[in-house]
């Protein structure tokens, strides 16, 4: 569906997006990860023939940007980030004058204003100007103006910034339903927004991609160590660290002892191989009581800050 | 060409949502109206010479108070981003805020209709020179609404747009008042370049090509520079 390759912007000497490939399906929604400034807001703009690129190339469909950038607006749909909209116009004249320039018939107009709407749930604020609405509703009008063409892409470029938890969550329900039927880029610094909504994600630091995979391989993927968790009973922390240290691939093992006199001990682990079935068997030789293992999943948090830092 | 209409409706009814349309028309109608009429019946002359005789001056106070926003409003919001997304070409929105501005000149002239009405009231008014200046107060006007809209494509202070805006306008009225101060071999170049010599044929009631062509290219260079700002910002 959307096809990029080696894209690059530079502003003047500043590199804001550093040679980046990537491809999009049909019915993904792909989060844009990165902190600010890792050039998130630049690579959408590029996609939406805001920003023309300084060299690459972006494909959308059969479409080229630099020949078809009008056709492929048609498909797009884009909501800026805070969705900066005309303050003075009332949210009604607004979708109104969009539904305008995306050449909607009358009655195809009518009926999509009322079912966007409702979708956004601005029918209590259609004749107010949109200057005078809340943060949330703004981003709501902005939702539904993105939404007018009824595009096959959807992109959105920090939807649920500044919005109370409140507002986060009804957003999120309408893009979730939104991605069911379309594609949806949606840019986020924040975590649990794309573990909540996308079924892919692209980590961006410094205009390159860092990670790009749905969010299972990206937390399986990285830095190269894993953490077991083991409980134990009837076991002295000083014999346990020794015992399981000499496990080879074990780098490092932490024993402290919890207020019920159970052992919890985390083990670090080279990620090369699975090491759970050698803890156990080392622990069957002693007389300590398993009471529990497993390895922790690394959360998305600690592969961003592992795969941001870094760089 | 439809959106050109879409933009035009949306930036000409923008207008009147804000105070400032009616800011602008009220100092332009006082302006020009006591500027008219004080002399009107000291000379006892019943035309409207001295009306249009001003128009060039004033228009190049008024105008780029009305177009200083269409461009800088929309950078500063950042609404022109949402602009550019939609599937529009620049010269839809070049010529959708122009032909606004444009309308809004022509809107704010109508009142003064009432000038000649009156005049032809108190004496015989020849009405030729006064159709010709209303033809020229429109050219005028777009040339400038042009150069104004260009002024306006260059920063997102609106402050800064106006005063480029009237800089460029007022240049164009006074170069022709300026001669005296000119190298000779140059004078009649210059003097072309002046948009007050041109608007004055025109409101003698001679409409003559060579104006209407000043007027129209002064628009087309404007414009066009206006869309090579647009694409830099791209």
């Amino acid at each position: 569906m959307i096809h990029v390759e080696n894209l690059t912007k530079y502003y003047n000497d500043l590199c804001a997006v550093d040679q980046i490939d990537f491809d999009i399906h049909q019915g993904e929604i792909v989060g844009f990860l990165g902190p600010n400034g890792a050039g998130k807001t630049t690579t959408l703009r590029m996609l939406t023939g805001f920003l023309r690129p300084t060299s690459g190339s972006i494909r959308v469909k059969d479409y080229t940007i630099e020949e078809h950038s009008l056709d492929i607006k048609k498909l797009l749909g884009y909501l800026p980030e805070a969705a900066p909209l005309y303050h003075d116009m009332l949210a009604y004249d607004y979708l109104n004058y969009v539904a305008d320039i995306r050449k909607l018939e009358k009655q195809k107009k009518k009926s999509m204003i009322r079912k966007l709407a409702h979708l956004c749930g601005l029918n209590d604020v259609m004749h107010r100007p949109i200057g005078e609405l809340s943060k949330g509703y703004k981003q709501r009008v902005g939702l539904a103006h993105a939404m007018m063409n009824d595009p096959e892409i959807l992109i959105l470029d920090e939807p649920t910034s500044g919005l109370d938890p409140n507002q986060i969550v009804e957003i999120r329900e309408i893009i979730r339903q939104i991605g069911k039927e379309k594609t949806v880029i949606l840019s986020t610094h924040i975590l649990n927004e794309v573990e909540a909504t996308c079924d892919r994600i692209l980590i961006i630091n410094n205009g390159k991609i860092v990670a790009d995979g749905s969010m299972e391989t990206i937390k399986r993927s990285g830095s190269g160590e894993y953490v077991i968790s083991v409980s134990l009973k009837n076991a002295v922390s000083e014999s346990v660290e020794k015992e399981l240290g000499s496990i080879d691939g074990v780098i490092g093992v932490v024993a402290v002892n919890d207020d019920q006199n159970f052992l919890n001990v985390r083990l670090s682990c080279r990620s090369s191989d699975d090491l759970r079935g050698e803890v156990y068997r080392k622990i069957k030789q002693t007389d300590w009581v398993l009471l529990e293992l497993h390895q922790e999943t690394r959360t998305l948090e600690k592969i961003f800050q592992e795969l941001t830092r870094e760089n | 060409m439809r959106h050109v209409i879409h933009i035009l409706k949306k930036e000409f009814t923008g207008y009147f949502v804000s105070p400032v349309a009616y800011i602008v028309i009220s100092i332009f109608l006082l302006v020009t109206g006591w500027f008219f009429f004080t002399p009107f019946f000291l000379y006892n002359w019943a035309d409207l010479r001295s009306f249009f005789a001003l128009l060039p001056t004033i228009f190049s106070f008024v105008v780029p108070a009305i177009t200083m926003r269409l461009f800088s409003e929309e950078f500063n919001t950042g609404s022109y981003e949402i602009l550019l997304t939609m599937p529009v070409t620049s010269w839809d929105v070049i010529l959708g805020k122009f032909l606004a501005a444009v309308a809004f000149v022509s809107a704010m002239l109508i009142p003064t209709l009432a000038y000649p009405i009156t005049v032809s009231f108190l004496g015989h008014l020849d009405w030729g020179p006064v159709v010709g200046g209303y033809i020229g107060a429109v050219l005028l006007g777009a040339s400038f609404a042009s150069v104004g809209l260009f002024a306006s494509s260059l920063t997102r202070n609106q402050i800064i747009a106006f005063i480029v805006g009237m800089a460029i306008c007022f240049s164009l009225t006074l170069i022709d008042k300026t001669l005296y101060f000119l190298p000779r071999e140059l004078l009649g170049f210059l003097e072309c370049l002046g948009a007050g010599f041109h608007f004055n044929n025109i409101s003698k009631g001679i409409i003559d090509s060579r104006n209407i062509l000043y007027f129209l290219s002064i628009s087309f260079v404007a414009l066009y520079g206006t869309h090579l700002v647009m694409q830099e910002k791209s």
